[in-house]
């Protein structure tokens, strides 16, 4: 396993002149705000999220948590009218720089969505492939290893190893879920972010996707949003809560830590009645 | 009156709950509307296909299936075939497609995926005010700009630049196959730029976005996720367009030459079905003639008909598609 990893990115430099091996990288969040038109969705967040670390983002919903992770690879601006204030830094490219190409953003923070959203015309073994054509990889055995060792990343390769031809429609929800999962970690980005990547799922493929996220510690810094407690716990070495403000609606965050703090001793109230289930 | 709507759809709506199947009102009610709509389409369509069946009887008799295959149209010797029709016909309609298509998928992906949205509006009205030119209108145009300019400009450009090529074989007469297809595709841009913008709106966001995570930019997004996604529909509103350019008539009788033959050349004048129909019943002096006339209608109406089943049934294909998707 090692050694395919070595000679593979040995490979990818060579075709693509620069290093773009799996790096984990960390994120700071300075005095972050996102609006969609003149509503402020969520408003002055900072934070520092840890690399090699899962940051589990909780909170009721409506309270921005999705907005606020589509801030940190430049998604939330696709959104007609939307727009970012403050400050997202990845180690120390600041990725809202005028000069930054969001292009080149989110190709190093990749995403998986709530609902699982693989390519229909696609099949399985291009729906992985798609990332990596898309940057440009033409070497089709280098695309071949990269797949492969994609879907065993994402545990689907044994499951599809005979059927990579077949469209990716014709997986179940959970593996098209793990489907996205190695689509997304295929094109090595150093982090990925994860928007209640489980809450279309049921509890089987849950589980499967949490020991996944435990596995892609080791190489990649997570993000990711769950409306379940339990899930928080199990698979996040931080938490952070968010809230919307009671007067002008807008997402803040209220407490963030080590999850244990946040489950055990949070500091805040409002973070405790939401993690007994009080309100939310 | 505006109250007693929902209180009674909702008595009806705990009716079907009660009884689990449709009552007698609903079945009554059901079977006037089927009756009224679906049935009166059908048999009117029945009757003009009948009346029509029956007018050329007695072409059909005489000239059987070589009617089909004939090239010959002489009035004086009675002799009838509609080849030199159904090719004109053809030939205009895929060269008016072959040049609205790009045209028109270009302007819709403009228009819902790169413009901001009040100029991709704009442009939606403005191609849409095209379907609103009077064929006739457009016709007028064809015969006293787009011919001459064709004849003085673009036919000689092609004529001297491919010597050999049977397709571009002189003399530029102006009218001919190409003015028709020309022609034909400025009506049917229209058609196609609506149709397929609807079918690119209704691609889910979340595919979008998926390329866009990916580090693709709003260019490949669009060609590498919404075109694939949308590609039945698209084609769906190309086959539309097909069966749009097929029957139109008056716009591409004034510029196509209206001369029965079979040339390989784009630039030959040229004939097709709705315009014989057209320019030749109120000549029809005997009955074979318009038997045969009526025949061409016949023919015409036949291709029509598959090609827009075909182009409902693609349509519907992808938005079953999307809709098993789950949308969002
Ligand atoms: N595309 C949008 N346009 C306008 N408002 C939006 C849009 N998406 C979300 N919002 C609003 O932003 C707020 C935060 O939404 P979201 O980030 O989706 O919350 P969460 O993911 O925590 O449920 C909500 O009030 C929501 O209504
Ligand atoms: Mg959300």
């Amino acid at each position: 396993m090692d050694i395919t990893l070595t000679t593979l990115q040995a490979v990818a430099v060579e075709e693509r002149e620069e290093t773009v091996t799996r790096v984990s990288k960390g994120l700071v969040v300075e005095k972050l705000g996102a609006y969609y038109g003149n509503f402020l969705a969520v408003a002055d967040v900072d934070m520092t999220i840890r690399p090699n670390k899962v940051t589990a983002i909780i909170g009721p919903s409506g309270c921005g948590k999705s907005t606020f992770i589509r801030c940190l690879n430049r998604l939330h601006e696709v959104v007609r009218d939307a727009r970012v204030v403050g400050k997202v830094m990845l180690d120390d490219e600041d990725l809202y720089d005028p000069r930054m190409d969001p292009v080149a953003v989110r190709r190093s923070i990749g995403m998986v969505f709530q609902r699982p959203n693989p390519f229909p015309t696609m099949s399985i073994y291009d729906n992985v492939a798609s990332g990596l054509r898309l940057n440009g990889v033409r070497n089709r055995g280098l695309i071949a290893e990269k797949v492969e060792l994609s879907l065993r990343q994402a545990a689907l390769w044994d499951e599809v190893k005979d059927k990579l031809k077949k469209p990716a429609l014709a997986l179940s929800g959970g593996q098209q879920q793990r489907l996205c999962i190695a689509r997304t970690i295929a094109v090595d980005p150093s982090v990925v972010l994860m928007d209640e990547p489980c809450s279309a799922l049921d509890p089987i493929s849950t589980l499967k996707i949490e020991d996944l996220i435990a596995e892609l510690k080791q190489e990649l810094t997570i993000v990711i949003v769950t409306h379940n407690m339990q899930q928080a716990a199990r698979v996040s070495d931080y938490t952070a809560f968010f809230l919307g403000n009671e007067k002008v609606g807008a997402g803040e965050l209220i407490e963030y830590g080590p999850t244990r703090a946040i489950f055990t001793n949070p500091a805040d109230p409002r973070t405790e009645n939401y993690i007994t289930g009080r309100f939310g | 009156m505006a109250s007693a709507a929902p209180a009674a759809s909702k008595r009806a709506f705990q009716a079907r709950a009660l009884f689990g199947a449709a009552n007698l009102p609903d079945i009554i009610f059901r079977t006037i509307v089927f009756l009224f709509g679906a049935l009166t389409l059908l048999v009117l369509i029945a009757i003009i296909v009948a009346s029509m069946v029956k007018e050329s009887s007695q072409s059909i008799g005489v000239f059987g299936l070589s009617f089909l295959h004939t090239t010959v149209w002489d009035p004086v010797k009675e002799q009838f075939g509609a080849l030199t029709f159904m090719y004109g016909t053809i030939v205009t309609s895929i060269l008016g497609l072959l040049i609205a298509t790009p045209i028109s998928l270009g302007v819709a992906i403009f228009a819902v995926e790169l413009a901001p949205p009040w100029l991709g509006n704009s442009i939606s009205i403005v191609v849409e005010l095209l379907a609103a030119i009077p064929s006739v209108l457009l016709g007028l145009w064809g015969i006293f700009v787009m011919v001459p300019f064709l004849q003085r400009v673009v036919e000689p450009a092609f004529i001297e630049r491919f010597p050999d090529l049977p397709l571009f074989e002189g003399p530029p007469y102006g009218v001919g196959l190409l003015a028709g297809g020309l022609i034909l595709a400025i009506m049917v841009i229209p058609t196609i730029v609506a149709i397929s913008r609807d079918v690119m709106v209704t691609v889910p966001v979340a595919q979008r976005e998926a390329m866009l995570a990916l580090g693709a930019t709003n260019w490949e997004s669009t060609t590498w996720a919404v075109l694939p996604y949308a590609r039945s529909g698209l084609l769906g509103a190309i086959v539309l367009g097909l069966g749009r350019a097929l029957g139109e008539t008056m716009a591409v009788t004034m510029v196509i030459g209206n001369q029965p033959q079979i040339s390989a050349s784009l630039f030959h004048p040229a004939y097709t079905m709705a315009s014989v129909i057209a320019n030749e019943f109120t000549e029809a002096t005997f009955d074979l003639y318009l038997s045969a006339l009526t025949e061409v209608g016949l023919l015409l109406f036949g291709v029509t008909i598959i090609m827009n089943m075909l182009a409902r049934l693609l349509v519907w294909s992808t938005a079953r598609a999307s809709q098993q998707l789950g949308g969002a």
